[in-house]
């Protein structure tokens, strides 16, 4: 029997899911008359009576205090045309519905199955609005089910027994456009020498392979495995460079660039060196203090979030979170870190293509579904960023990171022959198949029903008691070896960490969520929640009782043998046979030409006729109020305390410094400082840097400015330059095209100068590619713009030495530190004026790495009461940021302040449209993007040694202004001429208001 | 006598290790242990003299925010916490441990219509996490012994105070058991009357949504920059501290 239990808000209470819901609806343009009212709800099948059911509703299922419940058999109710209800599809991770039957046991009562479900009431659209309205908002085709006016099923169906039966593929007789179909068709996605390497192996072998063989090798040499096209052959031609030259044919691009400048810093930095393994484990580790090291990892789940915002970003921090846990013998999470990019949540539901979620919906879900895990895993997410550009419609970038802390004497893992193969955490279903292959490719409008299956939802809470056994386990030393399921699951896992071994498997043992899945499936699975662990016979007892002991699910699902094959059975009858050497070391070597040629320095020119961005909200006679409001209120720079305060950023309790600080607690930190271990005063500082509108101009540059951004946001809050170490995320477009792949290969090549430059190792990376969208067949598909996110970790001894941005005391002296210089290329000014060209920020390596370190020492000193770095919207946004956030104001004198500008570019470096010429520099001073400089309020009696640092490290420095009790912002130029007069409140408005999307619908 | 504190821990719990390094920190000792060996053993609640509900979310807050964890409470343990609560002990929870034991009727016994109040979705729709100004009430709640006003952050979904109806709150304002208060201008989440925690009759028993666990350090106080000459001294105690000691020395 079927029963529907319904839950409303009780009289006089909000239905505030029906509420947001309906205002999420107009907001997408559906009319304003319509009425939503939602009900959540659980079907449970069994042979439960009406009371028992009623008994359920009312101590269990609802709160009787806020909440009425109403009952009824599904086979009774009749068709209600207002009526939608959404349902997870079946075989999708419903862990509200598998926890309800546990606590359904507690009260002595069985349920075959449960499921949770959404209820709409939806009044004031015709029909076809109201498919519309779900396919938009309500349900996800993805993973959700729609059924309007009734549910028409009265049993829950959850898969038939699967029939073994062993596939193999005809691939020998195959010819070239047979072997492209296959790679095609079963989402292998694989290049035709690849799969004609494969052939010839197999015709060798005198057999044809069986589907799981062939699934594996996919697997193992996808792009999102193997990183075979930036760690393969490239013939590069690109801007003179000191290392590479103008051409340059790299055997291994990465190692050859980012890996190579970790060598090289590592070697000049001698003993003080503090990498203990980078780029060989599932994260970086750098050294800590004696008894522990920290360890990073920045990942990116782009394409699952595409299609399904909450699943991908929450299987994305989830799948993050398990490489720490899988370093060494197991990190303990510490802190996540979570950057996006989308487009504007403004965008007109008319503009998408089809198959594109809306802009605000992406952005929701993701929030939300980083929210949900991060939170429920107890793991502080400290810090990140928003950027928005339209590009990224089709393909929202979804950064997620997260820090480990793992003790000294468990850095290291050694999977050993004879080691069972032990597999523990979340069962394995359907979800997430093809992942790997399919990240790897570019998406369409046809994604969606193609790749369903690559979507997949995380339960937290199994995260999280496998991560509790798991260092209880690590602590009682119960196994050799650890690592994550992640992309291509088993397959992946067991690959990696037998590969120097062999491994037999019998795939039966593997636990199953739900009947039917073949062995390939099982194999392949992207599952979450899964770890894999090398576990010694006579420590296998121990473990299994430990793992029992809090309900975390367990098993052995194979040996370590030392035969250098991964050997597969299923039931005992041999399903895969393949030598480790050709898996790992068959693939067929990719070689790509790339060039890349940077876009000529052009003056700055109008876009396109335009004014003011419409969110300008204050307007002012006064020359360049409009343009600070703008800057300050455009999505890129505005507040993100609505995704902040989502967050969990204070559990494990060593929250130093906050991602919102100040006087009222919301002022934009420049990084975060927490002291992973609450009996030391040692602080880990986290921040990051990145601008994606630099690179449409020069990507190397780019490069150059993110490291500079990391670098500076590290000891802006007191961090030790010497102790950073930073991590690279490529997210770039289709590599295929040469002056796409060269693009990035040319900022690869400036990290590698950088890195040295400023001596801070890159210890982790990852990349991501194809981030490409096709609006239909036919179409040009659309890139997103050359993203690379540079994360940095860093260290500083005593957390009391921390400082923050926000403005301490009137009459306390301002000084800019480093050059200004023209300029504005990429810059937010040239954003909201709509202004093209220019140039972009430059970095002088020598002076950035003088400049850090005399930054740090004067905050060491104590001579800093507040700094903070100058990015987007330079030293006027930078000022009046700090200003608001300390709830004072700021008097800036700029006319001596120096701008250089170099003879040679002169005329095109000036001309700036709607400028006069004489005001020119004044603009320069308030809006250029010059790296390497930071904002710093200094007490009047700390000046002299203040300034005595930087003249001693020959960085400039200039007195700018000072802090006033008044709180207005005035900045004056040239000839004492006022540029800038306006309350800093509208100031504060014009940021705090823009970007705030209000509650959620998905609970 | 040093008090033994049980830091109960369930699939989900995440405030464990800080809420016992609290407590440490006050001079107790602590037992981390998992609810499956309570569910074996009841009567292991004897050797404690206080039982911790910490934050996080027990069973995932599936179905409602420490719903499951509750029931069990309910099903399974209400002799033996109710004999704890009769031995003069004490039992505290915090945020989700609030939320665990107002739904299972350790705090707020059930009357004949069902729970007196609940902790539901905050008015905002979303989970919340920012520092609150509070404010004790007269209240015999030992925790809160000689306690004026706190500042310290809450980070929960579903931390809104309601009470079935306006008799119950005024009999619980009345024996001072609304025990502490935002301050109304930082009501995170429309809880009814600004409630921020709440003890029985004893004042023994006490669940509050802030995380006093999170403040026990000057540096964890969002402002703490500001205060620079306080900062340098690592041994002053942030907000949260008190409420630890209080309970460590109503043992000694």
């Amino acid at each position: 029997m079927l029963w529907e239990v319904d839950i409303f808000a009780a009289v006089g209470q909000p239905d505030m899911i029906g509420r947001d819901t309906q205002a999420d609806a107009v907001d997408l343009g559906f009319s304003q008359d319509l009425k939503i009212d939602f009900a959540r709800g659980y079907l449970l099948e069994g042979t439960l009576t009406r009371a028992e059911v009623q008994q359920l509703a009312d101590r269990l299922l609802a709160d009787q205090v806020v909440e009425r419940t109403e009952i009824f058999q599904v086979a009774d109710l009749p068709v209600d045309p207002e009526i939608v209800y959404v349902l997870p599809k079946p075989g999708v991770t419903d862990t509200v519905a598998e926890n309800a039957r546990r606590a359904i046991r507690d009260f002595g009562l069985e349920t075959e199955a449960a499921r949770t479900f959404k209820k709409y009431r939806i009044q004031g659209l015709d029909k076809s609005e109201v498919d519309r309205l779900t396919r938009k908002l309500l349900a996800n085709d993805a993973i959700e089910q729609a059924f309007y006016g009734q549910l028409g099923f009265d049993r829950l169906q959850f898969g038939a027994p699967y029939q073994f039966q062993l596939i193999t593929v005809p691939i020998r007789a195959m010819k070239d456009d047979e072997l492209e179909t296959l790679s095609l068709k079963g989402q292998l996605y694989l290049s035709l020498t690849e799969m004609q390497t494969i052939q010839k192996h197999f015709v060798s072998l005198d057999r044809d392979p069986t589907d799981i063989e062939l699934e594996t090798i996919a697997q193992t040499w996808s792009e999102h495995c193997s990183h075979k096209t930036l760690a393969g052959r490239i013939d590069y031609e690109g801007p003179e460079c000191e290392n590479f030259g103008s051409h340059h044919l790299f055997e291994n691009m990465l190692k050859e660039t980012i890996f190579a400048a970790t060598v090289a810093v590592r070697k000049n930095h001698g003993p003080a060196d503090r990498c203990v393994s980078v780029f060989s484990d599932n994260a970086g580790v750098v050294k800590f203090d004696e008894e522990y090291n920290v360890c990073f990892k920045v990942e990116t789940h782009n394409h699952p979030s595409a299609l399904e915002p909450y699943g991908g970003a929450n299987t994305g921090i989830g799948g993050v979170i398990r490489d720490p846990m899988g370093t060494g013998m197991g990190a303990k999470p510490i802190c996540n870190t979570d950057v996006f990019c989308f487009a504007p949540p403004t965008m007109d539901l008319n503009e998408l293509p089809a198959g594109v979620l809306h802009p605000r919906r992406i952005i929701k879900g993701v929030v939300a579904g980083v929210r949900d895990y991060g939170n429920r895993m107890g793991i502080p997410t400290v810090n990140g960023a928003v950027y928005f550009d339209r590009r990224y419609m089709g393909n929202p970038l979804v950064y997620c990171g997260n820090v480990g802390l793992i003790p000294v004497d468990k850095s290291f893992k050694q999977a050993q022959p004879g080691d069972y193969i032990v597999a523990m955490g979340g069962r394995t279903g359907r979800d997430g198949i093809h992942g790997a292959t399919f990240s790897s490719a570019e998406l369409t409008s046809e994604s969606e029903t193609l790749s369903g299956g690559a979507v997949q939802i995380g339960n937290a809470i199994t995260e999280k008691t496998t991560l509790d056994i798991l260092l209880a386990a690590r602590d009682r030393g119960l196994y050799n070896a650890v690592t994550d399921c992640g992309a291509g699951g088993f397959s992946s896992a067991v690959g990696e960490m037998g590969e120097k071994i062999g491994a037999d498997v019998e795939l039966a043992a593997i636990p199953v969520k739900y009947e039917g899945l073949s062995y390939t499936e099982m194999w392949i699975s992207e599952a979450q929640e899964r770890m894999v662990f090398s576990v010694p016979k006579e420590k296998w007892p121990e473990l299994k009782a430990l793992a029992d002991s809090e309900g975390v699910e367990t098993v052995i699902l194979g040996e370590f043998k030392p035969t250098g094959r991964l050997h597969l059975k299923y039931n005992g009858v041999t399903v895969a046979d393949l030598g480790m050497s050709f898996l790992h070391n068959g693939r067929p070597p990719v070689v790509r030409k790339a060039v890349y040629k940077a876009a000529p320095l052009e003056p700055l020119t109008l876009a396109a006729p335009g004014t003011l961005p419409s969110q300008t909200r204050v307007s002012r006679g006064v020359s360049f109020a409009d343009d600070l409001v703008a800057i300050l209120s455009s999505l890129d720079v505005a507040s993100k305390h609505w995704v902040v305060r989502q967050y969990d950023h204070e559990v494990q309790g060593g929250s130093v410094v906050k991602p919102l600080v100040g006087v009222k607690n919301d002022g934009p930190g420049d990084a975060a400082v927490l002291r992973p271990r609450l009996t030391s005063r040692r602080g880990l500082v986290i921040s990051c840097g990145m601008n994606p509108h630099y690179g449409d101009l020069d990507t190397g540059l780019m490069a150059a400015s993110a490291i500079d951004e990391a670098m500076r946001n590290a000891v802006a809050v007191g961090a030790d330059p010497a102790t950073c170490a930073i991590l690279d995320n490529f997210c770039w477009g289709n590599p295929d095209k040469p002056e796409v792949l060269g693009s990035l290969v040319h900022a690869s090549c400036v990290c590698y100068e950088m890195a040295v430059g400023y001596g801070v190792p890159f210890v982790s990376g990852k990349d991501s590619l194809n981030n490409e969208f096709r609006p239909g067949p036919g179409q040009d598909p659309i890139a997103i713009p050359p993203s690379l996110l540079i994360s940095a970790m860093a260290q500083v001894d005593d957390v009391a030495t921390c400082v923050t941005m926000d403005l301490k005391e009137s009459g306390n002296v301002l000084y800019q530190v480093g050059q200004t210089k023209a300029e504005l290329g990429g810059s937010h000014f040239s954003l909201v004026r709509n202004l093209t060209g220019g140039q972009v920020p430059t970095v002088e390596v020598d002076l950035a790495r003088r400049t850090l370190y005399a930054v740090h020492e004067v905050i060491q000193k104590r001579l800093v009461r507040s700094v903070h770095d100058l990015s987007e919207g330079g030293l006027a946004a930078a000022a009046a940021e700090m200003a608001f956030a300390g709830g004072l104001g700021v008097q800036l004198w700029l006319e001596t302040l120096n701008v250089l500008v170099p003879t040679e570019a002169r005329e095109k470096l000036l001309a700036i449209p709607g400028v006069r010429d004489d005001v020119v520099y004044d603009l320069l001073r308030l809006f250029a993007e010059s790296n390497s400089r930071f904002l710093i309020e200094v007490a009047p009696d700390s000046t002299a040694e203040f300034e005595a640092v930087f003249a001693e490290a020959n960085v400039p420095l200039a007195a700018v202004g000072k802090v006033t009790a008044e709180t207005r912002f005035l900045a004056t130029g040239a000839n004492q001429a006022t540029l800038i007069d306006m309350p800093v409140d509208e100031l504060k408005t014009s940021w705090v208001t823009p970007f705030d999307l209000g509650g959620d619908y998905k609970s | 006598m040093k008090p033994n504190v049980l830091i109960l821990r369930a699939p989900g719990t995440n405030c464990d290790e800080e809420t016992a390094y609290a407590f440490e920190l006050a001079g107790a000792t602590t037992e981390k242990i998992h609810i499956n060996r309570i569910l074996e053993s009841p009567s292991e609640l004897g050797r404690f003299q206080i039982l911790c509900f910490p934050g996080g979310f027990s069973y995932g807050d599936d179905i409602a925010a420490g719903r499951i964890l509750a029931n069990q409470v309910r099903h399974y343990l209400s002799d033996v916490v109710a004999s704890f609560k009769d031995a003069g002990k004490l039992i505290l929870g915090i945020c989700n441990g609030f939320q665990i034991l107002i739904k299972s009727g350790a705090l707020l016994a059930d009357d004949q219509q069902g729970a007196q109040a609940t902790l539901t979705w905050n008015r905002q729709g979303v989970y919340t996490d920012r520092w609150v100004h509070l404010t004790v009430d007269k209240t015999p709640c030992v925790f809160l012994n000689g306690v004026e006003s706190l500042y310290l952050p809450i980070a929960h979904a579903e931390g809104k105070f309601v009470a079935r109806n306006d008799t119950i709150l005024d009999s619980l304002e009345s024996q001072g058991q609304l025990a502490l208060r935002y301050v109304p201008e930082d009501n995170p989440n429309g809880a009814v009357r600004n409630v921020a925690g709440v003890c029985d009759e004893s004042g023994r028993v006490f669940g509050l949504m802030p995380h006093p666990e999170r403040h026990l350090d000057l540096t964890a106080h969002p402002q703490w920059t500001r205060l620079r000459k306080t900062a340098d001294d690592p041994t002053r105690a942030g907000d949260g501290f008190v409420l630890f000691k209080n309970a460590v020395e109503y043992f000694m």
